[in-house]
């Protein structure tokens, strides 16, 4: 029976990665995720790897159909990023690129939790390079944030780990579920990677200052690795159904108003995560699926947004919405595969998103949760808006920007292509990846009324936007920054910092100046007696000692007769 | 923009006319559809006449003119963060 761990064949290949040069490099990296798909498919369902190490034995390798689904995505989106970066000449790209992959694929298959917090910590630090890469200031700050935040995440992730397996004496990476400060912990630390509210900002910082090539695999990894750890540890947690909710919502209204167009896919992707948290939490195996089946499919066609906009970043240089538009009389071809990403995360019907996203709003019904179904309503014909026509319209359409730029290189024309036809087939053809779901699939996304009520919902949704364009009620891109919960750690922190700074360092130096004073103060007071002019320090003659020591006997004397 | 280019689609306002156009008749399709399809509901909600139509135009306006008053309230100089 086969069971290399998936996450080997990455490593391994890194390091020929790092080895070689040119075209062997490109071979070397389109072979990586080839063979370890093909690696993947000879693992024997159910297989098992464990090592002893110390007292603990560790299962770096736990097959079943929910790790091995996110197994075969990681596969795919590997080879689509290593696609799409073929034309770079950046060994520092290359190689973490395809050590991050490696990670997420190691902490998917982590039977227990100490394995999975070192995949954890390894995803942040091999990632942080490809926002690194992009050599600018403003990457290197934010690559800085991202790193704290998420190796904050891992240390969070230990500590509940430590907690839980003193509670309960088991290192085992099952259902969890949330009783107590060590699950607590946990289940904050996968939070955090997966860009609960207030702790999503990350994302939206990170992402968009990464390289055009670099975003493609952020995006695919980090947060759909702690969908598959809640999906895990934590199905059926009903909180999760309203953080699930929330996360749907508020990104939109950001994604409306924001200017750079990759981070209105931020928080698009914020947006499309809150379906799958809410699917995890209802828990019910029609929302397991669709969480899991949308997670699938979120990766494809977000991958294919970023990437139509890492291409129109890598031919024109800009990004912003207000500095863009009309690009599609000179890239027909990429304008042509951003539609395909925005009908599908739009969730038109023959497109991915319909066919997963679904699962999860007929589950919310199901289970009892009509204002959480109305949400997600909102939210589904919301990011139709900012996603399927903001994206394509300011970049693309809207008023010609006079920028005449070219199509990208033939190999992100790939990536985009073959991104494109896996959502087109997934949407027009579900049954190959409802045959991997986690539970046996009782659900069909074509019904007669499905294909309506969604077709109304986005065609009333595109409806509004002409309107409010026409009528000028939209609102212009501008450039700018929004505030968002990054403006606690990013305004706040600095300030009262610098507060704390003016409020206490005068204090301090009054204090340490009293406390110097007074030391200094004490040495010349001993310095006065014992110093070399001191009164203990004095070499009076041995002759008037001899008379006070006669004086001092006769005084004796004296007393001794009174 | 220089004369010698070709003159593309959306370059014509006749163009973009004919595809809001579009857009108006597909809608007015979507809707009509209705009184043809007997479609099966989950929710009591949805039993309102053009339910999901409705929903998507008004979520739609009230998302964008909310993002507009938000806009006021949030948007900073770009180098606000920048020390």
């Amino acid at each position: 029976m086969n069971s290399v761990a998936p996450f080997l064949v990455f490593y391994l290949g890194a390091a020929l990665v790092a080895l070689t040069r040119g075209r062997v490099r490109a071979a070397v990296l389109l072979a990586i995720p080839l063979v370890g798909a093909f690696n993947l498919f000879t693992i024997a369902d159910a297989a098992i790897g464990t090592v002893a190490v110390f007292d603990y034995t560790l299962t770096y390798l736990r097959v079943d159909r929910l790790s091995l689904l996110f197994g075969y995505l990681f596969h795919l989106a590997a080879f689509i990023g290593v696609v799409y970066s073929l034309h770079l000449r950046d060994t520092s790209q290359h190689v973490t690129g395809t050590l991050y992959a490696g990670g997420a694929l190691g902490a998917v298959f982590a039977g227990d939790l100490i394995t999975l917090f070192v995949f954890w910590e390894l995803l942040a630090v091999t990632s942080v390079f490809l926002i690194l890469a992009r050599r600018t200031e403003r990457a290197r700050a934010a690559a800085m944030r991202y790193l704290v935040i998420q190796v904050l995440s891992g240390v969070i992730l230990l500590a509940g780990v430590l907690i839980r397996v003193h509670e309960t004496g088991s290192i085992a990476f099952d259902f969890i579920g949330l009783d107590g400060l060590g699950s607590g912990l946990i289940f904050l630390a996968f939070g955090i990677k997966c860009a609960f509210p207030l702790l999503h900002n990350w994302l939206t910082d990170s992402y968009p200052e990464a390289t055009p090539t670099g975003t493609v695999f952020l995006c695919a990894f980090t947060t759909k690795v702690a969908v598959y750890a809640l999906a895990r540890g934590f199905p059926g947690t009903e909180i999760l159904i309203y953080i699930g909710a929330v996360m749907t919502m508020f990104p939109i209204f950001y994604a409306v108003i924001e200017n750079d167009l990759r981070r209105v896919l931020g928080y698009s992707m914020i947006n499309q995560l809150g379906f799958m948290v809410a699917g995890i939490g209802i828990g019910t195996e029609l929302a397991i699926n669709g969480a899991v089946s949308h997670a699938f499919n979120d990766v494809i066609f977000k991958a294919l947004l970023f990437m139509s906009m890492g291409a129109v970043l890598f031919r024109t240089g800009r990004i912003n919405g207000s500095e863009l538009g009309g690009l599609y009389k000179s890239m027909p071809i990429t304008t042509g595969f951003c539609i395909v990403g925005a009908a599908s995360i739009s969730a038109f019907p023959l497109f991915s998103g319909f066919v997963s996203k679904s699962m999860v709003m007929v589950a919310a019904l199901e289970e009892g949760h009509p204002v959480v179904w109305l949400a997600l309503l909102f939210a589904s014909a919301g990011v139709f808006h900012h996603a399927g026509i903001k994206i394509p319209f300011f970049a693309f359409f809207a008023h010609d920007s006079g920028i005449r730029t070219r199509e990208p290189p033939l190999n992100m024309l790939i990536a985009m292509g073959l991104a494109a036809a896996i959502s087109v087939f997934n949407g027009s053809y579900p049954w190959v990846l409802y045959s991997l779901l986690p539970f046996p699939v009782d659900y069909a996304p074509y019904t007669v009324a499905h294909v309506l009520t969604q077709s109304q919902l986005l065609f009333f949704a595109a409806l509004a936007f002409c309107m409010l364009k026409l009528t000028g009620l939209y609102p212009p891109e501008l450039a700018g920054v929004n505030i968002d919960s990054e403006w606690s750690y990013r305004w706040l922190l600095p300030r009262a910092v610098k507060v704390f700074k003016a409020v206490f360092a005068p204090l301090d130096l009054g204090v340490r100046r009293a406390a110097l004073g007074f030391v200094n103060h004490f040495i010349a007071a001993v310095f006065r007696r014992a110093g070399p002019d001191g009164v203990l320090a004095r070499s009076p003659l041995a002759g008037g000692m001899v008379v006070w020591v006669l004086v001092l006997l006769a005084l004796y004397l004296l007393l001794n007769f009174l | 923009m220089n004369d010698k280019e070709k003159r593309h689609i959306f370059d014509n306002p006749r163009n973009v006319k004919r595809a809001i156009h579009i857009i108006y008749a597909v809608c007015a399709l979507a809707f009509a559809a209705e009184f043809f399809i007997d479609r099966y509901v989950d929710h009591p909600w949805e039993v309102l006449f053009g339910f999901h139509a409705v929903y998507g135009f008004t979520a739609c306006v009230i998302l964008v003119l909310a993002a507009k008053e938000m806009r006021k309230l949030l948007r900073r100089k770009e180098d606000y963060y920048d020390e």
